[in-house]
C-alpha cells in the first residue's frame, strides 16, 4: 500500500500530463473542457481522436510490461528475466513486419496489430511444444532464446529482400516501438487481450511467493507448478503481444521496473506484481511525454528512448550484481 | 493415527528403480531417521510420498489435491533457495501460504511460534540472503514448521548447521514427535539420528533393508553391510554414541 499510493498517483498525474502535451498547443481548461463535454471542435477531435488513445495505450502498455516483466522474473526466479524472453515479443515483431512487407498492413487499420497478434500466438504454440506444460525454468528460457533468435533471423531476412528501401525503413521505424498516430481502435483491440492477461498474472501472487523457496518446496505448499507454468507463459504472452501489436517494442521497461521497484515491496513477488505494473505504467507515459517534449518535430520514438535510458540501467545494475557476488 | 502410508512405493529413473517396493507407515508420535548411503533413495522416496516425483504403487500424501496436501505435510527440500531477500519474518510466513482460510491471528501466532522454535527471533526483520548458510538453514525450517502440519518431511535438516544448531533442531522434532505430530528426516548423523529420533529406516539401493527401534537398526552387520564401515558405539548418559572408525571394503 506504501507504495501503490504513491505508484497510483503518479501513474494518474502522468496520464493527465500525456493529455495536454502536443503540438496542437492547446490551452488546460480548453482541452479538458473538450474531452470531457465533447464541446468545441477541432479540439474534441485533437483530445479524443489522438491523445486519448495515446495516453491510454501507454498506461496500458506499460503496465503490461512492468507487470509480466515481474511476473517473469518472479517465475524465472531471476531478477534479469523479462517479459521477451519468452520470444513472444520478437515473434509479435515478426507478424507486424510480415504484413507490413506484403501489404497487408495497407489494406486496413487493424491488419499490422492482427498479424502481431497472430504472431505472438504461433510464439505460445511453439513454446508449450518445445518447453512444455511441465519442465523447468531453463527448458522454457532457452526456448524462448531460440525463438527469439529465430525470429529475428527472420525479420532481418525480410529487411534483406525488401524490395525498396523506403519499405525497409517503414519497417525499421516501426520496430523502433512507439505510440504516435494510434487511434482509439488500437485501444479496443489491445484492451480485451490486455486485461486478461494482467487478471491471470495478478492473480499469481501467491504462487510466485512461494516459488521464492524452490519448485519442489513450492508443490509442497500446495502450489500447481504445471498451472503456474501455463499461466505464466499465456499471461505473458497475451499482454504482450498485445502491446507489441500496438506499440511495437518497447525494451528495457519490462527488465527495469520491477528490479527498481523491488527493494520497496520486500521483496515480496506478490507484492511486486502490481507496483510494477503501475511502475511500468508511469515509466512508459513519462517516456512518451519526453519524446514529445524534446524533439517535437522529429518524431523521437518511445522504444528508443526507453533503450537510452534502460540499457544505461541495466550495466549499472550489472555492476552492482558483480559487487554482490564478488 | 498414521500420517502416511507408502504402499510398494517405486520410483524410476528411465529404467533403473531408484526406490524399489517400499511399503512404510508412519504414525502420529513417530521421529522416523531415513538413513543410508548417498543414493540410496531417501530424497527420491520423500519426494514421491510427497507426489513430487512419478511414482507406482499407493501414497496416500501423493493421492490428495495439493491443497489438501499442503495442510497434511509440510516438506523441507535439500536444496536449500531463497531467490529474494524477503526479510526473515516474512519468509517464514511463506509456511502459511497453505492455510489460506485461517485468521490473520492464527497465522501470526503460528509463524512467532516457528521463530521461536529456531531461536529466530533476534533475526525477524534481517534479510534473509544475508544471512550465513546455517542460518539460513534454520530459517527454512522454521519455514516449515510454520505451515503447522501434521507430518513434516524434512531432506537432511541438519547437514551444515553447527553442533548447537543441529542438536537444536533434533529437539525441536523430536517435541514436534512428542506432541503427536510426526517428523520424517533424512539424516548423515548416524549418532545423532540414534539419539533423537524414535525409529530408523536404514535404506539401501532404493529398498529398505532394517526398520526399527535405532539401536537394533545401527548394528554391526547393518553398518558393514550397508555403509562398509566399522564402528564404535558406546552408551553415554545422554543416549548412544556412534562414531565410523574404519572402512571394511
Amino acid at each position: 500500500m506504501k507504495v501503490l499510493l504513491p505508484l497510483g498517483v503518479v501513474g494518474a498525474l502522468l496520464f493527465a500530463a500525456s493529455l495536454l502535451v502536443g503540438p496542437a498547443g492547446l490551452g488546460l481548461s480548453e482541452s479538458l473542457k473538450a474531452l470531457l463535454t465533447g464541446q468545441g471542435g477541432a479540439v474534441v477531435l485533437v483530445m479524443q481522436e489522438i491523445r486519448l488513445p495515446r495516453a491510454l495505450l501507454g498506461l496500458m502498455t506499460g503496465a503490461a510490461l512492468g507487470l509480466s516483466g515481474a511476473a517473469m522474473q518472479g517465475y524465472l526466479r531471476n531478477p534479469l528475466a523479462e517479459p521477451g524472453l519468452i520470444g513472444v515479443s520478437a515473434t509479435a515483431a515478426l507478424g507486424a513486419v510480415l504484413s507490413l512487407q506484403t501489404g497487408l498492413a495497407g489494406l486496413f487499420a487493424l491488419a499490422l496489430p492482427l498479424s502481431a497478434l497472430a504472431g505472438a500466438t504461433v510464439a505460445v504454440l511453439l513454446i508449450l511444444v518445445l518447453a512444455g506444460p511441465r519442465g523447468g525454468a531453463l527448458s522454457l528460457i532457452l526456448a524462448g532464446v531460440a525463438l527469439s533468435a529465430l525470429a529475428a533471423a527472420l525479420t532481418s531476412l525480410v529487411l534483406n529482400l525488401s524490395p525498396n528501401p523506403f519499405a525497409a525503413m517503414e519497417i525499421v521505424y516501426w520496430m523502433m516501438g512507439s505510440l504516435a498516430d494510434r487511434s482509439m481502435t488500437h485501444v479496443w483491440l489491445a484492451a480485451p487481450f490486455m486485461a486478461v492477461g494482467l487478471v491471470m498474472l495478478l492473480s499469481l501472487g501467491r504462487s510466485l511467493d512461494a516459488l521464492t523457496l524452490g519448485e519442489d518446496a513450492a508443490a509442497s505448499m500446495g502450489v500447481n507448478l504445471t498451472r503456474l507454468r501455463l499461466a505464466v507463459i499465456f499471461g505473458t504472452a497475451l499482454v504482450v503481444g498485445a502491446s507489441v501489436s500496438v506499440a511495437g517494442s518497447i525494451g528495457f521497461v519490462g527488465l527495469v521496473v520491477p528490479h527498481v521497484l523491488r527493494p520497496f515491496v520486500g521483496a515480496r513477488p506478490s507484492r511486486l506484481l502490481p507496483a510494477a505494473g503501475l511502475g511500468g505504467a508511469a515509466v512508459v507515459l513519462a517516456a512518451d511525454i519526453a519524446v514529445r517534449l524534446i524533439a517535437p518535430d522529429q518524431d523521437l520514438k518511445l522504444g528508443v528512448l526507453t533503450a537510452l535510458i534502460g540499457a544505461p540501467f541495466f550495466l549499472h545494475l550489472i555492476w552492482r550484481l558483480r559487487g554482490e557476488h564478488a | 493415527m498414521t500420517l502416511l502410508s507408502l504402499e510398494n512405493l517405486t520410483v524410476r529413473r528411465g529404467l533403473c528403480p531408484v526406490v524399489e517396493n517400499v511399503t512404510l507407515t508412519v504414525a502420529e508420535g513417530e521421529f522416523v531417521g531415513l538413513i543410508g548411503p548417498n543414493g540410496a533413495g531417501k530424497t527420491s522416496l520423500m519426494r514421491a510420498a510427497l507426489g513430487l516425483l512419478p511414482h507406482e504403487g499407493q501414497s496416500s500424501l501423493a493421492q490428495l489435491s495439493p491443497g489438501l496436501r499442503a495442510r497434511a505435510a509440510a516438506f523441507l527440500p535439500q536444496g536449500r533457495e531463497i531467490a529474494w531477500p524477503l526479510s526473515v519474518e516474512a519468509l517464514v510466513a511463506l509456511g502459511r501460504g497453505a492455510h489460506l482460510a485461517a485468521p490473520p491471528d492464527a497465522d501470526r501466532q503460528a509463524v512467532d511460534r516457528a521463530i521461536d522454535r529456531m531461536g529466530l527471533q533476534t533475526y525477524r526483520a534481517r534479510s534473509a540472503t544475508a544471512l550465513s548458510g546455517g542460518e539460513q538453514a534454520r530459517v527454512l525450517i522454521a519455514r516449515a514448521l510454520a505451515q503447522d502440519t501434521p507430518l513434516l518431511l524434512a531432506d537432511e535438516p541438519v547437514a551444515g548447521l553447527d553442533p548447537e544448531a543441529q542438536l537444536k533442531t533434533m529437539e525441536v522434532f523430536a517435541t514436534l514427535a512428542a506432541e503427536g505430530r510426526a517428523v520424517v528426516a533424512s539424516i548423515h548423523d548416524l549418532g545423532l539420528a540414534a539419539r533423537s529420533c524414535t525409529r530408523l529406516v536404514l535404506m539401501q539401493a532404493g529398498r529398505v533393508v532394517a526398520d526399527g527401534a535405532p539401536r537394533a537398526v545401527l548394528s554391526d552387520e547393518n553398518l558393514a553391510q550397508v555403509f562398509g564401515v566399522r564402528g564404535f558405539h558406546a552408551e553415554t548418559p545422554d543416549g548412544p554414541v556412534f562414531q565410523p572408525m574404519g572402512i571394511l571394503r
